[in-house]
């Protein structure tokens, strides 16, 4: 038996978490994405010792409902949560009764029935996660919905900037790509711009958003640009994000091979770069279309620290929702 | 028909005299307004106090899904007719996207029987422009008209194909009768389930652009010109087709259009709703869309000026599975039927909205649009002799609409919860009275 030290993690912040639910980051205030960020860090220690692994959750089931194909992020979720103590199943709508038919509404009520503590929601649909937790009194988090949200993987880029950068207030964050449609970048803006960044968004001119930009930001800025040359100049973040071929097929981009002119991420672009500046990249890859092979894994890449902290984030968000949870 | 009613003490709406400035008595008598003036005597007749409310010629809906044949498990003759009666409207114009779709005449001879044996009001039978409202090929458009059709159209399908469209037009201007168009682009609104714009932008939910509507428009407008046809737009939903048509009718063309209560009162961010976390309301999606306040302030002023002819209902009806599921899955459409005058005396309240112009475009000016006079004469009116059909309605009854107080089948609205302004208290069809407060009349 390990004794009670062992089984939790160190330094885990005594404040509460109040809500039920994380479906997005652009409800959180400073102080849910600190809080967020000094759980990961305990959890980052437990991943850290030779034992990785506590009972913190144990006796709670974890479901990953998945409508749509994933690696990183239902891997890191059931590692998340084994991690933490408890019992993860998942689920994938072409294994289920989804495919059946079955609605979410009722997926997600039969989970609960099971006895859920919380649904990790993939979905190809925007809006997905809120329909079911509106449906279910288990947590339920926002694994990436349509082309919405993926709040877990913006924490998770967050923690990672922070940990080379220290505090990213007044950092230069440039994403680039097709930020339209990418979840990613929408979760991204909302932390980066509470925390005081300023964010860049870049991409050819059908895939970069008219008024998110325009939106009035207390703290950081946002502005967008079609220039990704001009905006690398002097940025401390470089993320780039992936490059679908069916926007080729749509028309919004005239080929693949004009994208890569215009927005590869390149060694040559980086030297543009701020000194130290992180290259980032949320996952799959399409090595030679956004960003080319040499930088994807030089020594300015942190894509594969992104889903080694994924686990640690995942699992802070578990134990903020599950167990520390007040009010 | 030897009913007499005398409604006692009304403000009268008369859209020849416009509201009267005092109380007045209407007495209905042999299928039709007998009398309207100062101190009526009711011999015989049924009294209605109507103290403090106001008569008005029945409402005209220009645009009403009655689901049936095909989808009654959304809605059928029976209950939307209901809804219809309880919301003041005694003619509705029924929409062809059935199944089978009214494209050929015995399909509205059937239509036309099951009107007769199940409808609480007048129901006229839009039919389909082209064969299975599949935009390939024209439907027989003159069978159609002498089976019973008022108008034309593909409902939520545009005529896509310029050319088939400007042969539809030829075709119904020589029979005298509307194409009611739903004016979009569909290959520029693709996929699209809400505005385009801020909101969509921060939901992560594919948009579609009012450009798609206003080109639409545009070339609907160039094709009216051409042909001479009458064209009616439906459901306008920008400020730039205001505009256009504004312009098309200052040069004399043929074109009328509609509104709904929807675009009237709500936006785009209907479906993000007044909450921090977004809500995607599924009962905010509609087509076409919701769209800015510039927009929505673009068409109250439009209706006010005349430009906009009719306020229609686009009323649909839909089954709470077509809902209660992701919002790129649910149904497009609102169940309005219910909540219509309620909406637009709300705007009234509000100072958004005279309330002569409601009444005038629930009235004449749908009538005068798709030309039903010819048909039923006096309809939209309390001209004398001719029309029987009355609302009165207490314009100050304050309501919260709520699922139980809603007589369609479709609960599908975003105004769930919400207060509304002005209740109907009696409906007279034909002369005879269908509703009075608290009770039907078979």
């Amino acid at each position: 038996m390990l004794d009670a030290a062992e089984v939790t993690p160190a330094e885990l912040p005594t404040q509460g978490w109040h809500e039920k639910d994380l479906l997005d980051t652009d409800t959180m205030t400073r102080d849910d994405i600190m809080l967020v960020m000094q759980s990961a860090e305990a959890m980052a220690e437990v991943r850290s010792r030779p034992q990785r692994k506590v009972a913190t959750l144990r006796g709670r089931t974890i479901v990953t409902l998945f409508y749509e194909q994933s690696t990183r992020t239902r891997a890191s979720f059931e590692v998340a949560g084994k991690s933490l103590g408890a019992d993860v199943v998942n689920i994938t709508a072409s294994g289920s009764s989804v495919g059946k038919g079955e609605s979410l509404i009722d997926t997600v009520r039969t989970l609960e029935a099971i006895g859920a503590d919380a649904l990790i929601l993939r979905h190809h649909r925007s809006g997905a996660p809120y329909l079911a937790a509106r449906h279910t009194s288990a947590s339920v988090i926002n694994g990436g919905d349509g082309t919405h949200a993926h709040p877990t993987q913006a924490l998770l880029d967050l923690f990672t900037m922070r940990r080379h950068l220290g505090d990213v207030t007044g950092r230069k964050v440039v994403i680039v790509g097709d930020v339209l449609h990418s979840r990613v970048a929408r979760s991204n803006l909302w932390t980066l711009v509470a925390l005081g960044a300023h964010v860049v968004l870049c991409g050819p001119a059908t895939l970069v958003p008219r008024t998110l930009a325009g939106g009035h930001f207390e703290q950081g800025s946002c502005e967008v640009t079609t220039d990704f040359d001009a905006a690398i100049a002097g940025a401390d973040v470089v993320m780039a994000l992936r490059m679908q071929k069916e926007r080729q097929e749509h028309g919004l981009i005239p080929s693949l091979r004009e994208y890569i002119n215009g927005y590869q991420v390149t060694s040559q672009r980086l030297q543009r770069a701020a000194p130290g500046a992180l290259v980032m990249h949320p996952g799959p890859m399409n090595e030679g279309i956004e960003i080319a092979p040499e930088v994807a894994h030089g020594l300015r890449s942190v894509v594969e620290e992104q889903v080694a902290n994924g686990v640690a984030v995942r699992m802070a968000i578990l134990y903020l929702l599950i167990a520390g949870r007040h009010g | 028909m030897s009913e007499r009613i005398l409604l006692r003490g009304a403000q009268v709406f008369e859209p020849g005299d416009g509201l009267s400035d005092r109380p007045l008595d209407v007495l209905m008598a042999d299928g039709v307004v007998a009398e309207v003036g100062v101190g009526l005597t009711g011999d015989n007749a049924h009294v209605i106090d109507a103290a403090g409310c106001i008569a008005a010629p029945g409402f005209v809906d220009l645009h009403t899904h009655l689901r049936e044949p095909g989808f009654e498990q959304k809605g059928t003759i029976a209950t939307e007719t209901l809804a219809a009666l309880r919301g003041g409207f005694t003619t509705v114009c029924a929409m062809p996207n059935t199944e089978p779709a009214p494209d050929s005449a015995p399909v509205v001879e059937s239509l036309l029987e099951r009107i007769a044996r199940d409808a609480r009001v007048r129901v006229l039978p839009i039919g389909c422009v082209t064969r299975g409202r599949a935009g390939k090929s024209l439907a027989e458009l003159s069978e159609l008209a002498a089976a019973g059709c008022v108008a034309f159209s593909d409902d939520g399908n545009p005529v896509a194909d310029a050319r088939l469209m400007r042969h539809a037009l030829e075709l119904t201007g020589a029979l005298g009768l509307p194409l009611s168009e739903h004016s979009d682009d569909p290959v520029l609104n693709a996929g699209g389930s809400m505005n385009e714009g801020r909101v969509s932008e921060r939901l992560g939910l594919p948009g579609q652009p009012g450009a798609a509507e206003i080109a639409a428009i545009a070339r609907n407008i160039a094709l009216c010109e051409a042909t001479g046809g009458r064209l009616h737009i439906a459901h306008i939903s920008t400020a730039r087709g205001v505009e256009l048509i504004a312009e098309a009718k200052s040069r004399g063309l043929p074109v009328t259009c509609e509104v709904t209560p929807s675009h009237l009162l709500l936006t785009e961010d209907a479906v993000a709703g007044d909450g921090a976390e977004p809500l995607y309301d599924t009962n905010a999606r509609v087509n076409p869309p919701l769209r800015t306040e510039a927009d929505r302030r673009a068409l109250l002023r439009g209706l006010e000026a005349g430009v906009i002819d009719a306020i229609a209902t686009d009323h649909a009806p839909h089954a709470i599975e077509d809902k209660e599921c992701e919002f790129d899955d649910a149904a497009p459409g609102i169940s309005v039927l219910d909540t219509a005058l309620g909406t637009l005396l709300l705007l009234v309240e509000r100072g958004e909205l005279q309330l002569e112009t409601v009444l005038r475009r629930l009235t004449a000016g749908p009538a005068q649009a798709f030309n039903l006079d010819a048909r039923m004469p006096g309809v939209g009116t309390l001209r004398r002799g001719v029309a029987g059909d009355v609302v009165l309605f207490d314009g100050a009854a304050r309501w919260t609409v709520e699922v139980a107080r809603m007589h369609s089948k479709g609960k599908n609205t975003p105004l769930l919860g919400r207060e509304l302004v002005g209740d109907v208290a009696a409906v007279i069809l034909g002369g005879s009275l269908v509703f009075e407060r608290g009770q039907v009349h078979a």
